[in-house]
């Protein structure tokens, strides 16, 4: 296919008038074909402007479809729009403002919009109606996941989802106002100039990129000028306030508790891409004391055959492509309407140039104003007059009208059907909190009924439809929701403007359509009015119901231009009021809100923060692999050239069993707790008793939940008579930080206790190694006694290290070696890491990593996540005699519980591999030798694994039902999922040292 | 949702950690079991039984990110309306019937 170089001049432009900028011109593309625009088009209008009326496919008949609306309700004009990882399906063309090199594709046709080969769907539409998914492919099974579903994932459908990561940046940002006021129109405007003049802090927030809104669409006079030269004046009058935002391009989407309102603010789509540091979107959150909905109302579709054919489209919407954008849908029209709107609708198509061939008024009498309007216009006024049927291939290209019984029919040759049944208030903001509309019988429309607490509803909104009671309204709630809020204000001047005749009727639909064709309700769902008989007749009646079964109302749209009409029929079928039938559950965002607004900057790295550590940089040096743990990143290991994970970390052992090593553990949580019931909190804390102990003494602490089971175990060193520093594992550290809150201000009030968490205030080492105590003597200051009889096992001490630098060592051990950790500030913790190494040389100083520390507690047998995983008491790890039975603490009771103690639990047990040559996997099961794999000869399973040099083999723990009484025999180590079968021998959890000489030596 | 701290003004919900029901109290942790009872008896209703009113409720809320303090706050489950936001040690020294 060949494109032309040059687009072809706009054939629907008119030559005056509009709000878009003929001095300049926007190049874009539609399906490959190179068409112009202007600067205030929207790709809609610029499509319009071009002659092009044919804009996608439906849903599930892929009939031809054309522009419907020209603002956020369009259910037809879904486009994809840019391409490549910007690629963004279903947008409403009417929603898009034209940029220059735009490029959108149809949807769901194939292989292309003019010849769509799966309209054949038509044919086959009476085994798609109401409820075919549930009808048609219920049988057999077996065949919806091959067959039924590929089907009609290909055959329906939208937009596709492009495959690249977005490439552009979003954000979240909050504001705080007085007063939101949601919609520029008149009212809103109003209101936003009323609440701004009493000093209040004001955010008007509009959809569009021109504020007005109806102003700009429709031919109206305030004060005896252009509406539309109104608003403009008003903007800057707005712009001028101090106190008064103006947010274009952003839509509230959502209402939420305690005036939390959702906005999305579309910042740089309306260019092809963001500029430097500008994001494509950002979603506000707006807290507000109080708030104005002025959002307008929506036009409702007449329900006649074949009203889905493109170029029969809303009167408003015809309205605004004239008016605003200049832009001509027809040449040849036809207005269908049901009041007066239709004489307007007449008047602006005529001094558009386009020819109004008839106008078919639903009243049965004559309408005054409608005849003066025709016979000026030279155009037939039919009253009493439906529209019956459209007619035409593609684009209409006739219109049938006539009685509502269908007699008189005459058909009328015209390529663009206008049709006006009255204004739908957009209430779906009124609705999130759970408040439901309420049916209004006289303006034939479902008004906000309860209002969520602070918001008022002004202008078309609230159902006043006509200019001068939107101005009116919006300057007294703007003025109300001010002095709400605790400014004074004093009345306002009213600016002067038309009192338009709202005189109509309101045309339900029917269930079959009197002209025949198919009678669509829900275009974007291709829901017609059959559907919602069948849905009737089948007993879908409630409207819940019929949304289900029918899809009514669901998508992007939600229904905006079909669920009254769809609810009407089915009261009118159910012999009830629309009022008696309800509506749906109107739920945010009121329009398609994209995920990655909401998620803002938190994508990728900064997803969630990563914690370094102080000596992050001494060990990113040292060539260290980082592993994520928890929010921290710590040293895995340390490869030396040519060493894999493995060999670095069996080094990193070796070096720490026969000399000493370093290793960064400041990433444990360490809270600091004071004051004089201190000692008396920890014993109620910890499942051991911690006040038994000396100053200057360290202890193993085991903490458990309420429920008994085992919470989090670390060591509680006492610095003082009040005065402790426990720590937590990494992974529990704000955990335990919040359970200790919540102990001492809730459920032991009284104890007067301090705790704060230091976790970021300290940096920490481990020494260890049979030299640690050398190297440790060697950063003391002079005077300094590490000696073993100043400082046994178990033992804290002050240390002054570094020539002043306040340190604390304490001499506590994980690995079974003799050991220390060596505490200082925070920021001399990159100096103690390298003061430590270079201390250190002569001795064979290394730095070991997580991956070693690991295989070391493996070894000596200490729990960590493997086994401290939220399901094991406190015996299942071999420590029930830690449990002091003669204080209260938290779990003690619980701990009781017969299914807690009960002796057949898994329990703690080590293990090492038969085969030298054996691998063995955390998460294996243990099986006796002979019995099958099956849960019922689930015996356990392995909960942590390390290559033991030692051994000489793969050791690890693992909790097994009378583990602690098998030591000696053989079992498997069963691995399902990685496929290993290993034969194990059972034995006590240590393998190293069990006595603890050297952790005393 | 916007809850009223009482230390720090009114903040986002997104400041705040929910525990659930305030009326839950712990039992005697070192009372003697009654006759025919496991001691844990008084305990499971404190660990795992919980009301569900579809109305007023009293529950506890940390505000993590602000002045870490638990709060006992009064909120209706079916509107959210929150009706206050009250210290829960001072409100958990009265409930003990001691001096604040």
């Amino acid at each position: 296919m060949t494109t032309p170089q040059r687009p072809l001049p706009a054939s629907h432009r008119l030559s005056a008038g509009g709000l878009i900028d003929r001095s300049a011109r926007v190049a874009f593309r539609f399906d490959g074909i190179a068409y112009e625009g202007h600067p205030g088009d929207t790709l809609a209008s610029a499509l319009v402007a071009n002659g092009v009326r044919l804009v996608g496919r439906s849903f599930k008949y892929h009939r031809p479809r054309g522009l419907l609306a020209a603002g956020p309700e369009e259910p037809n004009g879904l486009v994809e729009l840019r391409d490549g990882a910007r690629r963004e399906p279903n947008t409403r063309a009417t929603a898009v403002e034209l940029f220059d090199g735009l490029t959108a594709t149809s949807q769901n046709r194939w292989p292309s919009l003019r010849l769509d080969l799966l309209g054949i769907n038509q044919i086959a539409a009476p085994l798609l109606g109401a409820g075919f998914y549930y009808k048609t492919f219920m049988w057999p099974a077996a065949f919806w996941e091959k067959l039924y579903e590929p089907l009609i994932r290909r055959a329906a459908g939208l937009g596709r989802a492009p495959i690249g990561p977005d490439p552009d940046r979003y954000e979240t940002a909050t504001a705080h106002c007085d007063v939101l006021v949601v919609g520029s129109g008149p009212a809103g405007l109003m209101a936003a100039l009323t609440a701004g003049r009493t000093g209040a802090r004001v955010i008007l927030a509009e959809d569009d990129f021109v504020l007005g809104g109806r102003l700009l669409a429709d031919d109206l006079e305030i004060e005896g000028r252009p509406a539309r030269d109104w608003a403009g004046a008003m903007q800057a009058k707005l712009e001028a306030m101090p106190e008064v935002r103006i947010l274009r391009r952003t839509t509230v989407f959502g209402v939420f508790d305690h005036g939390s309102y959702g906005a999305v603010e579309r910042v740089a789509d309306h260019v092809g891409q963001p500029g430097p540091h500008q994001p494509r979107q950002r979603a506000w959150q707006i807290v507000a004391k109080r708030s104005v909905l002025c959002a307008g109302a929506l036009e409702r579709p007449i329900v006649f055959g074949d009203n889905d054919r493109p170029n029969v489209m809303l009167a408003g919407a015809a309205r605004s492509y004239v008016n605003r954008f200049a832009a001509r849908p027809g040449d040849r029209a036809v207005v269908a309407t049901t009041g007066e709107d239709g004489g307007r609708t007449a008047l602006a198509l005529q001094r558009a140039g386009i020819n109004v061939i008839a106008i078919a008024d639903a009243r049965a009498e004559v309408s005054r104003s409608l005849q003066v309007i025709a016979d000026h216009a030279g155009t037939r006024l039919l009253a009493g007059s439906v529209p019956l049927r459209a007619h035409g291939h593609g684009c209409v290209q006739a219109v049938d009208l006539g009685r509502p019984d269908g007699s008189g029919r005459q058909t009328f040759d015209c390529d663009l059907v206008v049709m006006s049944n009255g204004w739908v208030p957009t209430v779906h903001l009124t609705s999130h909190l759970g408040g439901k509309p309420a049916w209004d019988a006289m303006a034939g429309a479902f008004l906000p009924g309860t209002l969520p607490p602070g918001m008022a509803v002004a202008g078309a909104a609230a159902g006043r439809l006509s200019l001068d009671e939107c101005l009116t309204s919006g300057a007294f709630a703007g003025l109300e929701a001010a002095t709400a809020a605790g400014f004074d204000g004093t009345a306002v001047e009213v600016p002067r403007a038309t009192r338009e005749d709202q005189d109509r009727v309101a045309l339900v639909p029917t269930p079959k359509p009197v002209g025949g064709g198919k009678a669509f309700i829900d275009f974007q769902n291709d829901v017609t009015s059959a559907d919602i008989a069948i849905a009737h007749r089948e007993a879908f009646r409630s409207v819940e119901h019929l949304k289900r079964y029918t899809t009514l109302g669901m998508a992007t749209d939600q229904g905006k231009t079909s669920n009254l009409n769809g609810l009407a029929l089915m009261a009118a079928l159910s012999g009830k009021t629309p009022g008696e039938a309800g509506t749906t559950t109107f739920r945010p965002p009121y329009t398609p809100v994209a995920i990655g607004a909401l998620a803002g900057v938190h994508t990728g790295k900064a997803f969630k923060p990563t914690r370094l550590t102080p000596a992050h940089g001494w060990a990113r040096e040292q060539g260290a692999v980082f592993v994520e743990v928890g929010p921290w990143l710590r040293a895995g290991w340390f490869p030396k050239a040519g060493e894999d994970w493995l060999a670095a970390c069996n080094r990193e052992v070796a070096a720490v069993r026969a000399g000493v090593g370093i290793c960064d553990v400041s990433t444990l949580g360490k809270i600091d707790v004071q004051g004089p019931d201190a000692a008396l909190f920890l014993d109620r804390i910890y499942a051991n008793t911690v006040s038994t102990l000396p100053v200057g003494k360290v202890r193993y602490g085991l903490m458990l939940r309420e429920d008994g089971f085992v919470f989090d175990d670390g060591t509680v060193a006492r610095l003082g008579p009040e005065h402790f520093l426990v720590t937590t594992t990494t992974a529990n550290a704000a955990a335990v930080l919040g359970h200790m809150e919540h102990a001492l201000q809730w459920t032991w009030p009284t104890l007067d206790v301090t705790v704060v968490s230091a976790t970021e205030q300290w940096a920490q080492f481990a020494v260890a190694g049979p030299r640690s105590r050398q190297l440790v003597a060697r950063l003391a200051d002079p005077g300094q006694d590490v000696s073993n009889e100043a400082l046994p096992f178990m033992g804290a001490m002050p240390l002054s290290l570094l020539g002043g630098v306040p340190g604390r060592l304490f001499r506590i051990s994980f690995s079974g070696e003799l050991a220390y950790e060596l505490g200082v500030p925070s920021s001399w913790g990159d100096a103690l890491a390298r003061a430590l190494m270079g201390a250190g040389r002569d001795l064979g100083v290394v730095a070991y990593g997580l991956e070693a520390m690991n295989v070391m507690r493996v070894e000596k047998g200490h729990p960590a996540g493997g086994e401290l995983n939220g399901q094991t008491t406190a015996a299942d790890l071999g420590m029930g005699r830690l449990v002091s039975p003669k204080k209260d603490c938290v779990g003690r009771v619980m701990a009781t519980r017969p299914a807690l103690v009960d002796p057949q639990r898994p329990a703690l047990v080590g293990f090492r591999a038969v085969d030298a040559k054996d691998t063995v996997t955390a998460g294996a099961h243990f099986i006796d030798v002979d019995a099958p794999a099956t849960t019922a000869n689930d015996l356990g399973h392995v909960t942590s694994v390390a290559y033991s040099q030692g051994e000489g083999r793969w050791i690890g723990l693992g909790l097994m039902k009378d583990g602690p009484r098998r030591h000696g025999q053989r079992v498997r180590a069963w691995d399902g999922v990685r496929g290993r079968d290993v034969l194990v021998e059972l034995c006590p959890p240590c393998f190293v040292d069990p006595a603890g000489d050297r952790m005393r030596g | 949702m916007r809850i009223p701290c009482p230390h720090c003004g009114e903040r986002g919900h997104e400041e705040f950690l929910y525990l659930g029901d305030a009326g839950v109290r712990r039992p005697d942790g070192m009372a003697e079991a009654k006759a025919g009872e496991p001691a844990s008896r008084p305990w499971m209703d404190y660990v795992y039984l919980r009301p569900n009113p579809a109305g007023v409720h009293r529950e506890l809320w940390q505000h993590v990110h602000g002045c870490r303090a638990w709060l006992v706050v009064t909120r209706d489950t079916r509107t959210h309306a929150i009706s206050g936001a009250e210290d829960a040690r001072t409100v958990a020294l009265a409930r003990d019937g001691a001096p604040a």
